[in-house]
C-alpha cells in the first residue's frame, strides 16, 4: 500500500514542481511588463502623465489704452465686477439667491436661469450671476458675506470710453468676438474677452491686444484646478497715442451738432496728423463693450442720419465748386490756361444743345483766375476745362489726393471718385460726352470726395507736399511702437507759383470783399484763413422748373433733396498750418452753413496752439508770399 | 463521536497546542504581515495621508483575520479533512440561495448579510472547492486518477459552482475556480491529454459561450484587444493605469506624490488598481519589491506542501497557494494590460474586507498543513494507515 501512495507522491511531486516553474515563469513575465512600462516606456508615459494633469491656461493681456495728443486717456480699462456662484460652497444655492435678490438686483429669471447653469455644471464651477454691478453693489455684498455662502466677486477688465460719444467715430470701439473672427487664436475664445470693431481699436486691434500669458495650473481628472504651477504673465497691449487734440474735437463735435447731419476735419498740414475728425449725429460706444441691446442697436442702424458711419471718411460727395482749385491747377500745370486769361460770363454757356447755368444768373462779366475763384463762377470753369480735357483734370485730382484712398488709419475708408473717359469707357460702357467735362469742372456729375480727401487736397495745396493724413502720433505695429520724427512727404510735384496762384484765388474767396466766403473770414490779425466754398446739388434741376418756378430754394424743399453744404480752408494765410474741411449734409449754401463751422474749427485751432506754446511745433516754413487785396463784399455762393 | 479519537493519549499523531504554535510558520506570518502593511500604507496614500476611510477598517480586518488564520492553523488538519464536504456543500447552497435571491430581488447580489460581515458564498467556495477536491483525490490511487467514471465526480464539483457564479455574473471568481480546481486535477496526476480535450473543447466553445455574456464583459474584452480603440470609455482605465505605471519610472514619484493616483485620474485606486499606484509611487523598484514577496509566500506554500507527508495536505498547501498566485497574477496582468480587466483584487493589498478574509483563511489552512505535516492519512481518510 505504500509503494503505492509513494507512486501518488511522487506524480505531485513532479506535477508541483512542474506548476511552480510554470508560475515561476508568469511572474517573470509580469516583471518583464513591469521592466518594460517603466523603464523602456518610461519616458513616454511621464509626458502622458503631465499632458494629464497639467492644463495650461490664458490669461488675458490688458489691452493698451488710447491717449490723445496731449496724453488724456481715452479708451481705458475699467475694473468690472460681477458675481458669481459655487454650489458645492453654498448649502442651498436657491436661498442664496434669493437673499442677494434682497440685496441686489436681479433679473427677473435670473434665480432660475443660474439655478439651470448650476446643475449642468460641476460642482466647483463658478456661474456667474450677474455682471457690471456697481461698487456701491459690491460693498453690500462684501457685507452681507456671511449670509451669502457660496457667492464670489470677482473683478475682470472691461473697456471704458471716458468721453463716450466724442470720440466714437475715430476710436471705434471693442466688443465680444463673433463666431466669424475666430481664427484659431486661443485668447479669442476666452469667454468676455473683447476685440476691434471699428475704428482705432479695430486699425491697432493686434497691437493694443498685447501678448497673452499662461497660467501652468494641476489638474485632477474632473477638470478642478488644484494648485498654479508657473505663471507667466503677458505684455499688456501698446498704448495708442492719438494725433486729436480733444479739446479741439470735442468743440468741433458741438459746433456740428447744431446741424443734423454733418463731418468735419482739421489736419496739420505738414504732418499730416489729424487733429479734430468729427461726425454727426455720433453714438456712446460704451454700450457695445458689454453687450449691446437689440433695441439700441435697432435705433442705431435705422437712423437716416446714419450715427454709425464717420462720415469724414465713409462718407462721399460731389464737391461742388471746391473742385475749382482742382481745375484751375490742371490748367495752369498743363500751360494751356495763364492766370490773367479772361473769360466771359453771361452766365450761361451753351454746348451743343445743351445749356450750362452759372449759378449767377446775368454772369460775372470779364472773369481771370483769381476772380474766378473768388466769385467761383462756373462758366470760367465751363470754358477752361473744354480746353483741358477730363484727363488732366483727373490726373490733377490724384495729385491731390482725391480719386483713391488717403490710406488714413481707419477701416473701410471711402476711395470717392474721379472720372476719367476710359473710366466711363470700362465702367459704365459708354463714350465720354464733352458736358460730362463741364458738369465735372464744377466738381459734379460723376465727381466724389470724402471730407477726408477734401482736407487732404487743402493741406497738400497748402504745403505743396504730398502729405497723407493719419490718426496715431507714431507708427504702431503689433511688434511695436516706432516715432514718425523722420516722416517727410514727397514734393506734391506741382509749380511753386502755380500753387501760390491758387492759394491767392482761396485767399480772395475769403479775404477780400465780395468773395464768396467772405462771412466766414477770420478778422484776427496773423490767423486769417483762406478757403473755397462748394454747395454740391443732390437733385437734377430741369429746364421746367427753372422756366417755370425758378430755381426752387432750399428751404422749399424736403431735407434729403437739399444741397450739400460744404466748406474747405487753411490757415493762416500768411503761413499756413492747418486744413480744415466741413460738409454739412443738404445743408444748404456752402458759404453760409459750412465756412462758419470751418471759420470756427480753424480760429480754435490757432487759439490752442498759441495757448500751449511750445507744444508739438511743427516745422513751420514760410511757403507762400500773398498779395493782400483790400477786401471788396460780394453776397453770393457757388 | 468521531473526533473523540484524538484525545490525549489515544491518538499517536497528537500534537499539543503549546507545540502547535510552536510550529506555527512564523515567517510566513511576517511575510503576510509586511504584504498586508505594504497594503495599509498604500491604501493611506490612496486616501490623501489619512487612515479613514480605508487604512483603518483594513487593519481591523487583518487583526481579526490574523485571529481567525492562527486559529484554523492550530486546528488539526484531520478536521478540515471531515469538515471538507460538508463546507463545500454548505457553500453550494449558499451560492444557489443569492442565485434564487437575485431572481427574486433585485439584480446582481453576490452576498448573505450576516449582520456585522457579508459572507459571500463565492469566496467560501473557492476555500471549500479546494478542500473538498484535495479529499476527493486524497481517496484514490494513481491508477484510479486515470478512470474518466472517477474523474466526472470531481468535474461536476468545480462546474456547478463555477457554473453559479458565472450567471451572476462573475467572471474573474468563474474563472478562479476553474483554475483552482485544475490545479488539482493536475496534482492528481490525470494525464495531459485529458487536460488538451478539455481545453480543446472550451476553445471552441468560445464562440457560444460569447454570446451567454453580458455586454459589458463583452466590451471588457474587446477593449483589452483593442484599449485605445475607446481611450475615453471602456480602455480608459488600462490606459491610466499604464500611464500612471509607465510614468513611475523606475524609483517612482514619491509616496503620497503620484499624480495619476491622487487626482483621481486612475480609477478604483483603493481596490483593484492599488498595484498601478504602487508602480507610481514607488517605481519598478517598489513593484519587483512587492513581486519578490509574493513569490517568497508562493515558495513557501511549495516547501509546505513537498515537506507534507499526506496527500490531502499536499494538495490543500498547493490549491490555496495556487489560488492565492492566480490573485497575484491575474490582477497585475489586468492592471499592466496584459490581459482584459476582470475584478480580481490584489490578495492582501487591495480593500476590502471578504477577500482579505478569504485569503487568511486559506493561508489558516497552508499552516494547518505546515504544522500537522507528520500526520499520516490513509485514502479512506483515516489516520491509521501505518497498520
Amino acid at each position: 500500500m505504500w509503494h503505492r501512495d509513494s507512486d501518488r507522491f511522487r506524480m505531485f511531486t513532479r506535477r508541483a514542481l512542474m506548476l511552480g516553474a510554470g508560475k515561476g515563469v508568469l511572474l517573470t513575465g509580469l516583471a518583464a511588463r513591469m521592466y518594460y512600462l517603466q523603464v523602456l516606456e518610461s519616458d513616454r508615459y511621464r509626458t502622458l502623465a503631465d499632458e494629464n494633469r497639467i492644463s495650461h491656461r490664458l490669461l488675458p493681456p490688458p489691452r493698451g489704452l488710447i491717449t490723445d495728443r496731449f496724453g488724456a486717456q481715452v479708451a481705458v480699462n475699467r475694473q468690472n465686477y460681477h458675481i458669481l456662484i459655487v454650489r458645492e460652497q453654498s448649502p442651498d444655492v436657491r436661498r442664496t439667491l434669493e437673499i442677494l435678490s434682497q440685496i441686489i438686483e436681479l433679473g427677473p429669471d435670473t434665480i432660475e436661469r443660474v439655478e439651470r447653469d448650476v446643475a449642468k455644471r460641476r460642482s466647483f464651477v463658478p456661474v456667474t450671476v450677474r455682471d457690471n454691478l456697481t461698487w456701491d453693489e459690491v460693498a453690500r455684498v462684501g457685507v452681507n458675506a456671511p449670509d451669502l455662502p457660496g457667492l464670489i466677486i470677482d473683478a475682470g477688465r472691461s473697456r471704458d470710453y471716458p468721453e463716450g460719444p466724442h470720440l466714437a467715430h475715430t476710436l471705434g470701439y471693442v466688443a465680444a468676438v463673433s463666431e466669424k473672427e475666430l481664427n484659431g487664436d486661443p485668447l479669442l475664445e476666452l469667454p468676455g474677452f473683447t476685440i476691434g470693431k471699428s475704428g482705432i481699436e479695430k486699425v491697432y486691434d493686434l497691437a493694443l491686444r498685447g501678448t497673452a500669458g499662461t497660467s501652468q495650473v494641476e489638474v485632477n481628472a474632473l477638470g478642478r484646478v488644484i494648485r498654479e504651477l508657473d505663471r507667466e504673465e503677458g505684455d499688456s497691449g501698446s498704448t495708442v497715442v492719438m494725433t486729436l487734440d480733444l479739446e479741439l474735437q470735442r468743440y468741433a463735435n458741438q459746433r456740428l451738432s447744431e446741424q443734423q447731419s454733418a463731418s468735419a476735419v482739421v489736419m496739420d498740414i505738414h504732418n499730416g496728423e489729424v487733429l479734430a475728425m468729427s461726425s454727426h449725429p455720433t453714438y456712446d460706444p460704451n454700450a457695445f463693450t458689454t453687450g449691446i441691446s437689440h433695441r439700441l442697436w435697432n435705433s442705431l442702424v435705422n437712423n437716416p442720419y446714419a450715427p454709425l458711419s464717420n462720415k469724414a471718411v465713409n462718407g462721399t460727395y460731389a464737391p461742388g465748386s471746391t473742385f475749382k482749385m482742382c481745375v484751375a491747377l490742371a490748367g495752369l500745370e498743363s500751360g494751356i490756361i495763364s492766370p490773367n486769361q479772361k473769360v466771359f460770363c453771361n452766365g450761361h454757356l451753351d454746348l451743343g444743345n445743351s445749356r450750362f447755368h452759372c449759378w449767377k444768373r446775368g454772369g460775372h462779366g470779364w472773369v481771370d483766375m483769381h476772380d474766378s475763384l473768388k466769385h467761383s463762377c462756373d462758366v470760367y470753369y465751363y470754358d477752361i476745362s473744354q480746353k483741358i480735357g477730363i484727363d488732366r483734370i483727373a490726373a490733377m485730382a490724384n495729385k491731390l489726393g482725391l480719386g483713391d484712398q488717403t490710406g488714413i488709419d481707419l477701416p473701410n475708408e471711402r476711395s470717392g471718385l474721379i472720372p476719367t473717359k476710359d473710366w466711363k469707357q470700362v465702367q459704365l460702357g459708354k463714350r465720354w460726352q464733352g458736358g460730362e467735362t463741364l458738369i465735372a469742372s464744377i466738381g459734379q456729375g460723376y465727381v466724389l470726395a470724402t471730407p477726408l480727401q477734401l482736407c487732404t487736397m487743402v493741406a497738400r495745396i497748402a504745403s505743396g507736399k504730398a502729405v497723407k493724413p493719419h490718426l496715431t502720433r507714431d507708427h504702431v505695429t503689433p511688434d511695436g511702437v516706432t516715432s514718425r520724427q523722420t516722416e517727410e512727404f514727397p514734393d506734391v510735384q506741382i509749380n511753386r507759383a502755380h500753387l501760390a496762384r491758387v492759394r491767392d484765388g482761396m485767399n480772395g474767396v475769403s479775404n477780400e470783399r465780395r468773395g464768396t466766403g467772405y462771412r466766414a473770414r477770420i478778422d484776427i490779425k496773423g490767423m486769417e484763413l483762406a478757403g473755397k466754398s462748394g454747395t454740391s446739388q443732390v437733385r437734377r434741376i430741369t429746364m421746367r422748373e427753372r422756366q417755370t418756378t425758378g430755381v426752387l430754394k432750399n428751404e422749399e424743399l424736403p431735407w434729403k433733396y437739399r444741397d450739400h453744404a460744404l466748406f474747405v480752408a487753411f490757415a493762416p494765410v500768411d503761413n499756413p498750418r492747418y486744413a480744415c474741411a466741413v460738409v454739412v449734409e443738404h445743408g444748404g449754401g456752402g458759404s453760409s452753413v459750412a465756412g462758419p463751422i470751418v471759420r470756427d474749427l480753424l480760429t480754435k485751432a490757432q487759439e490752442l496752439q498759441s495757448a500751449r506754446p511750445g507744444v508739438s511745433a511743427a516745422n513751420t516754413q514760410p511757403s507762400a508770399e500773398l498779395r493782400s487785396k483790400p477786401p471788396q463784399s460780394e453776397e453770393g455762393e457757388g | 463521536m468521531a473526533f473523540s479519537k484524538y484525545r490525549i493519549g489515544e491518538d499517536p499523531d497528537y500534537v499539543p497546542i503549546g507545540r502547535r504554535l510552536l510550529l506555527l510558520n512564523w515567517t510566513l506570518v511576517a511575510l503576510i504581515t509586511a504584504l498586508s502593511g505594504i497594503g495599509f500604507a498604500m491604501l493611506y496614500s490612496a486616501a490623501n495621508g489619512s487612515l479613514e476611510p480605508w487604512a483603518q477598517r483594513q487593519m481591523m480586518r487583518f487583526g481579526v483575520g490574523m485571529a481567525l488564520m492562527i486559529l484554523i492553523a492550530i486546528t488539526d488538519i484531520r478536521i478540515w479533512l471531515r469538515l471538507a464536504y460538508l463546507s463545500y456543500f454548505v457553500a453550494l447552497v449558499l451560492l444557489v440561495g443569492v442565485e434564487i435571491k437575485g431572481d427574486i430581488g433585485m439584480g446582481a447580489q453576490r452576498w448573505i448579510n450576516l449582520g456585522f460581515f457579508q459572507l459571500q458564498p463565492s469566496e467560501l467556495m473557492k476555500i471549500s472547492l479546494v478542500l473538498a477536491l484535495a479529499r476527493y483525490f486524497q481517496g484514490l490511487t494513481i491508477e484510479d486518477s486515470g478512470r474518466i467514471t472517477l474523474l466526472i465526480p470531481p468535474l461536476l464539483m468545480v462546474l456547478a459552482p463555477a457554473a453559479l457564479v458565472l450567471r451572476q455574473p462573475d467572471l474573474g471568481t468563474a474563472l478562479l475556480l476553474i483554475a483552482g480546481g485544475g490545479v488539482i486535477f493536475w496534482l492528481a496526476g490525470v494525464r495531459m491529454w485529458k487536460f488538451g480535450l478539455i481545453l480543446g473543447t472550451a476553445l471552441a466553445a468560445i464562440p457560444i459561450g460569447w454570446q451567454f455574456l453580458r455586454d459589458y464583459q463583452k466590451n471588457r474584452v474587446l477593449t483589452f484587444l483593442n484599449p485605445e480603440n475607446d481611450p475615453l470609455g471602456a480602455g480608459y482605465h488600462i490606459t491610466q493605469s499604464k500611464i500612471a505605471l509607465g510614468s513611475g519610472g523606475l524609483f517612482g514619484k514619491g509616496f503620497m506624490l503620484g499624480s495619476q493616483s491622487h487626482l483621481n485620474f486612475l480609477p478604483e485606486k483603493q481596490t483593484d488598481f492599488i498595484f498601478t499606484m504602487l508602480g507610481e509611487e514607488f517605481g519598478l523598484v517598489g513593484g519587483l519589491a512587492l513581486l519578490f514577496l509574493y513569490a517568497l509566500v508562493i515558495t513557501y506554500g511549495y516547501v509546505i506542501a513537498l515537506r507534507c507527508h499526506n496527500q490531502f495536505g499536499r494538495m490543500v498547501a498547493i490549491g490555496v497557494t495556487s489560488t492565492f498566485f492566480l490573485y497575484v497574477f491575474i490582477n497585475i496582468a489586468m492592471v499592466m494590460g496584459l490581459i482584459p480587466v476582470v475584478g480580481v483584487p490584489l490578495p492582501l493589498v487591495s480593500y476590502g474586507g471578504t477577500v482579505m478574509m478569504t485569503i487568511l483563511v486559506s493561508f489558516g489552512l497552508l499552516m494547518s498543513v505546515s504544522i500537522h505535516r507528520d500526520i499520516r492519512i490513509s485514502r479512506q481518510g483515516n489516520d491509521d494507515g501505518r497498520q
